[in-house]
């Protein structure tokens, strides 16, 4: 696992706090503007950055980060300009802050697994999560990453076997998604009542992390998480709310969201 | 020849690229199916409701009249557009929905281009009792009006989708965003052999009977297989059904059409064969239309159920592997394929049908007289009628006025 994400979820956790893997999308309202949102989310505490590139057919989308894929795309966002013109830029202003890219198998599929891999560890991405990319699917992507040292970060659902989300679980790289509700991202009014059990035994079988997200939106629906993950991902939410008030908004709300992440 | 190389895979195309939250919910399908094939009493079930209700087998018609005009092998039309609900769709339908009564599930979601698929699984449902939605972009619930009614007074809900191109391949990603939210009393009634495994697999079999049909009915007419079967290529499933059990018999030709929209240099067709690059889409690796950096273009065809940029799995591998000639119809090679099939036999086809019938008369020409071409039938034409007419009707043939 990249010793950039052990340091980060490690510094969160020696000040008592769980993580905050923060979620934004690359080229929402445009390239440049983006990279303040991502640096804005530093500086209200997120410990890890989530990178969107946008796919016309995100199937694993809620509304809030379909119409933001849609906003990315007609600015021009491609990964191959993420990676040459956002991740360096968030990379300099944020130097300790882990990058983590998320999009789908079909874009990276089209500029080339390898050539990705390659890319993307030089501009500096530590992992990334692939929401298509089932374990059967794979094995060949993995091993590219491997090589240049990306992790491929899995996802686990709520409909997942307890059987399958260990063998999830042992084989991850980088750290464990834990999705909270079986649907697509966006805004939750409650979580599930038995995500606590699937977090502690997901926990129990990885040797990385395990962070929980989908529906995590404010300080109220982080809090409970903590004593069962090493951290949370909020994505639709910082989504929103930047689109909405800009970058201090998406500031302010990681700063809310890390006050419930206090142990 | 064999076209599977591992489970779920037509050579290098299928498998399952769905959101892990899905993956149980195929896992469970793809048991169930295996596990529905080994039982007689499922398989005489769909062929009961098939004979009794959809009105097969359906009729192989001699065109006496096209095949004189064409000047070249002997025609014969496959008539799916004579199955209840007017198209090859609710054999599929049929199957799927008693699969998803045997399973025990609550409901069924769809998604639909033309309409067609809708109405069938629509008609599946009120006839065994379940409630149906289906998802259809919103320019496609402006373009095909019929089927909305069609949908609705059989007690299905319509949900426009609004998202992207607002056709069909927005309205698959919404059925899919919706199942994933409702994946434990939910089936997915995929309409295309398409989408991830096992559903390829699932739609060809059900389909396939239309293949089994032609083979038995021309080793009853003519005393043997015809020498070509052709077929219009949307996702694929009338084209695997027709084609899919003449894959061993390497003397028939199988030829698939698909949408060449406003040509194919004009960017704007539904050529994903032709014309298309290995990608994912909607759960499975196939020949998508997508640009370099890998976001799904939109494709362009005069007829919704033809206006899809992927295809399925099965239907690539056959083409890239030379076992399925592919061709291609504009718009307007349709609409006049669609009156010359009207004037010379009587039959109204749908618009994605009037490609196969614009492609197959060079093909008829090509083999020439004394061999057998059959062209499948998808669908009748009565969806298509305003689309058609607002382009104005050409004048009466061989009456004075
Ligand atoms: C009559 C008819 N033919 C063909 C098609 C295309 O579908 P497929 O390529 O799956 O056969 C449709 C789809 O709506 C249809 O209605």
């Amino acid at each position: 696992m990249s010793a950039e994400l052990d340091k980060a979820f490690a510094r969160a956790k020696a000040r008592g706090e769980g993580a905050l893997v923060a979620y934004a999308m690359a080229g929402d309202p445009d390239l440049p503007r983006s990279v303040d949102v991502f640096a804005a989310m530093v500086e209200g505490g997120a410990d890890v950055l989530e990178i969107g590139v946008a796919f016309s057919d995100p199937i694993a989308d809620g509304p809030v980060i379909q119409a933001a894929s849609e906003r990315a795309l007609k600015a021009g966002a491609t990964l191959r300009r993420v990676l040459d013109e956002v991740v360096p830029e968030v990379r300099r202003r944020c130097p300790e802050t882990p990058l983590v890219i998320m999009t789908y198998v079909n874009v990276v599929m089209a500029m080339g697994e390898e050539r990705y891999a390659k890319l993307a560890r030089e501009r500096g991405i530590v992992g990334t999560i692939l929401p298509d990319l089932p374990p059967e699917e794979s094995a060949g992507i993995r091993a590219a990453f491997d090589k240049e040292g990306v992790d491929l970060v899995p996802l686990c659902a709520p409909t997942t076997p307890p059987a399958r989300a260990e063998a999830i679980a042992r084989d991850a790289r980088g750290f464990v998604y834990c999705v909270s509700v079986a649907g697509v991202t966006g805004m939750r009014a409650e979580l599930p009542p038995d995500l606590s059990q699937r977090l502690d035994l997901v926990k129990r079988a990885a040797s990385v992390p395990v962070v929980a997200g989908f529906g995590i939106s404010n300080a109220e629906t982080a809090r409970p998480l903590v004593a069962h993950a090493d951290g949370v991902v909020v994505g639709s939410a910082l989504v929103k709310a930047a689109h909405a008030d800009g970058p201090a908004a998406a500031k302010q709300l990681c700063a809310d969201i890390k006050r419930g992440l206090k142990r | 020849m064999t076209t599977d190389t591992a489970v779920g895979r037509f050579g290098r195309y299928g498998g399952r690229y769905v959101p892990e939250t899905l993956v149980p919910a195929l896992l469970e399908l793809e048991e169930a199916y295996a596990k529905a094939q080994k039982d007689a009493s499922f398989g005489e079930e769909v062929t009961r409701v098939l004979r009794e209700y959809v009105g097969r087998p359906t009729t192989l018609t001699p065109a006496h009249r096209l095949t004189e005009a064409w000047g070249g092998a002997q025609v014969w039309l496959k008539r799916e557009d004579l199955a209840h609900t007017g198209a090859h769709k609710i054999n599929n339908t049929v199957g799927q929905v008693l699969l998803a009564r045997r399973m025990g599930k609550k409901r069924i979601i769809a998604e639909t281009g033309a309409g067609q698929h809708g109405v069938a699984t629509a008609t599946a449902c009120a006839l065994f009792g379940l409630p149906c939605e289906v998802f259809m972009g919103a320019l496609d619930v402006e373009r095909q009006a019929l089927n909305v009614f069609r949908m609705r007074a059989l007690g299905a809900v319509v949900r426009p989708v609004e998202s992207g191109s607002r056709t069909l391949k927005d309205a698959m990603n919404e059925a899919m965003r919706v199942w994933v939210s409702q994946v434990q009393d939910t089936y997915y009634v995929i309409g295309s052999a398409a989408g991830p495994h096992p559903y390829p697999t699932i739609v060809r079999d059900f389909q396939s009977v239309i293949g089994r049909e032609i083979r038995a009915q021309t080793l009853a007419t003519i005393g043997r297989l015809p020498d070509a079967i052709i077929a219009c290529v949307g996702g694929g499933s009338n084209a695997i059904g027709a084609l899919h059990p003449f894959i061993p018999d390497t003397a028939v030709r199988l030829v698939g059409v698909e949408a060449a929209g406003h040509g194919l240099e004009s960017g704007q067709h539904g050529a994903s064969l032709t014309l298309g690059t290995e990608g994912v889409l909607h759960g499975s690796r196939s020949l998508v239309l997508q640009d370099e950096h890998g976001q799904i273009q939109e494709a362009h065809s005069i007829s919704a159920g033809l206006d899809y940029p992927g295809v399925g799995p099965e239907l690539a591998h056959l083409a890239k592997t030379g076992r399925m000639e592919v061709r291609t119809a504009t718009d307007d090679d349709a609409l006049a394929a669609f009156y010359e099939v009207a004037r010379t036999e009587g039959i109204l086809p749908a618009l994605e049908t009037s490609h196969a019938f614009a492609a197959a008369r060079s093909l008829a020409r090509d083999m020439g007289k004394g061999k057998h071409l059959v062209i499948n039938c998808s669908g009748r034409g009565d969806k298509d009628v305003a689309t058609i007419s607002a382009r104005g009707v050409p004048p009466a043939t061989g009456v004075k006025s």
